[in-house]
């Protein structure tokens, strides 16, 4: 992570997409992968129809396709169920290779796969054009209570620092011959955290105090967050629209 | 393997109604959590919680051994349940939940609502309604307090996925038998619970040995005198 201003996926840019207030962003990222999750798993084209849509998102914020597939492997989060449902489906199955596979379990499994891709990819398309701090101005325009938005904002300013922390035990331990295998071996490990949070605990009393000492009076001074111009929702809002066009298509012709 | 994969819901895995659904109720619980929390900690909330957050987001990356091949991390609802109590920590698990979908693209946007009612909300509470319960043991001696954490994490994390199991069988995306998915998710999380409790009991030891004050489930006990007394304990100069 850089200087507590980036995160790890977000990518440079002065686009049209990178301009968006983030308010705008959250709301049409969200929308859209809410038509993708209504859309019946059996719609195949319009799941191609969204893949073209994020397409010429991406085109518009001049992402590279190939920085967002390696991403999109590394964070593929989900799949367990996915892989397993073919094969522990109900009735009737279907002959493959060998396999025995259940119709609706590889719908069920098609399902996942494909919604949650295109979520992973919409996720991507908001971290990668958002700075981290346009994103908790965001959330704050978006009536987040005050108080989540802060606890945010300091997380976020201290994640690095406590990360690191945790990494200079981690080196420490291994330094002193630390090669844990099983689950029983994983004492000093567990121990360690048990530091960490005794040290971020009082890294808090101290942050709390020198926030004192500069003036805290319990709430952030109000951020600069512009309210988003009309011409922003209509843009920002233009690919959830074709989403949800996609989708009624898709309602309605299956 | 990592623990991560089985509980963080994608989009796709529940309908549009049930993520909107469990959206509201997430929203209307971490409103509620937000005022509570201020109880807890007075002003020192947000610098406080800020902090604790940092440390569940730090403590998600490190890695047990569980098995050679095979490692997870900590899911930490019953830890900081009982470290900052429910209402804090549901705050700071949510908190997480939110940055990790909307900066690192992990845990989809629409199944945010139901991650956070499983982990930050049915993990944390169900941790904490546990640990309540044996407090009178954990107060009592050491062996007490883990054996508690032990049953309170290995507790919230089968609860957290029974809350999966409930919402697949509301408006999953179906394939699956209810059953099935019972089975599944039961059968993971009784065998990862076992190594989230380890965890939680060596960790929450750990701070209580050196800072027992800190410790959220002992402060708030009833009888505050019975805390202070474990003697003889090494106190932890060497921190």
């Amino acid at each position: 992570m850089g200087a507590g201003h980036s995160h790890p996926l977000y990518l440079p840019g002065t686009s049209v997409v990178h301009r968006l207030p983030a308010q705008v962003k959250i709301v049409a990222a969200f929308l859209t992968v809410l038509c993708v999750v209504a859309t019946p798993r059996e719609a195949f084209p319009a799941f191609a129809g969204y893949l073209l849509l994020l397409v010429a998102v991406w085109v518009a914020a001049r992402i590279p396709p190939g920085w967002l597939a390696r991403r999109a492997l590394i964070e593929a989060p989900f799949v367990v169920l996915a892989v397993l449902l073919p094969f522990t489906g109900p009735d009737p199955r279907i002959e493959w290779a060998g396999l025995s596979l259940s119709h609706a379990g590889l719908l069920g499994a098609w399902n996942i796969l494909a919604k949650g891709t295109l979520g992973v990819l919409t996720s991507l398309t908001l971290a990668a054009t958002t700075p981290m701090r346009d994103l908790l101005l965001g959330l704050q325009r978006l009536r987040a209570p005050a108080l989540v938005v802060t606890i945010a904002t300091l997380m976020l300013r201290y994640a690095d620092v406590i990360a690191a922390e945790a990494r200079r035990m981690r080196v420490a331990r291994i330094a002193r011959g630390h090669d844990p295998r099983f689950l029983w071996q994983a004492g000093a490990t567990a121990r360690g955290i048990g530091s960490l949070f005794v040290r971020s605990y009082e890294r808090g009393e101290r942050v709390h105090l020198a926030m004192l000492a500069r003036g805290w009076t319990g709430t952030l001074p109000a951020a600069g967050a512009a309210a988003a111009a009309r011409v922003d929702w209509a843009r920002g809002l233009a690919v959830p629209v074709v989403a949800a066009a996609v989708a009624v298509t898709a309602l309605v012709t299956t | 393997m990592s623990r991560h994969v089985a509980m963080h819901m994608s989009d796709g895995i529940v309908n549009a109604p049930t993520s909107l659904l469990f959206g509201a109720v997430a929203i209307l619980f971490v409103g509620w959590a937000a005022v509570r929390a201020r109880a807890d900690l007075d002003d020192r909330t947000a610098p406080m919680a800020g902090l604790v957050t940092a440390f569940v987001f730090a403590v998600q990356m490190i890695n047990f051994p569980i098995l050679p091949g095979a490692s997870g991390h900590l899911l930490g609802g019953a830890l900081v349940a009982i470290l900052v109590g429910p209402w804090v920590g549901t705050l700071c698990i949510t908190i997480v939940l939110v940055v990790q979908s909307l900066l690192f693209a992990d845990g989809g946007l629409t199944a945010l609502g139901t991650n956070v009612v499983n982990m930050a909300v049915i993990g944390v509470f169900a941790g904490w309604g546990v640990a309540v319960a044996l407090r009178r043991f954990a107060v009592r001696s050491r062996g007490g307090l883990l054996a508690t954490a032990f049953v309170a994490a290995f507790a919230g994390t089968v609860l957290a996925s029974l809350g999966f199991v409930a919402q697949y069988a509301l408006g999953g995306a179906a394939g699956a038998t209810t059953g099935t998915v019972f089975a599944l998710m039961v059968g993971l999380h009784a065998l990862i619970g076992i190594g989230e409790g380890v965890i939680t009991a060596v960790t929450v030891g750990a701070v209580a040995a050196v800072r027992p004050d800190l410790v959220h489930l002992l402060r708030t006990a009833p009888r505050p005198a019975a805390v202070t007394q474990p003697a003889g304990r090494g106190d932890g100069s060497g921190a």
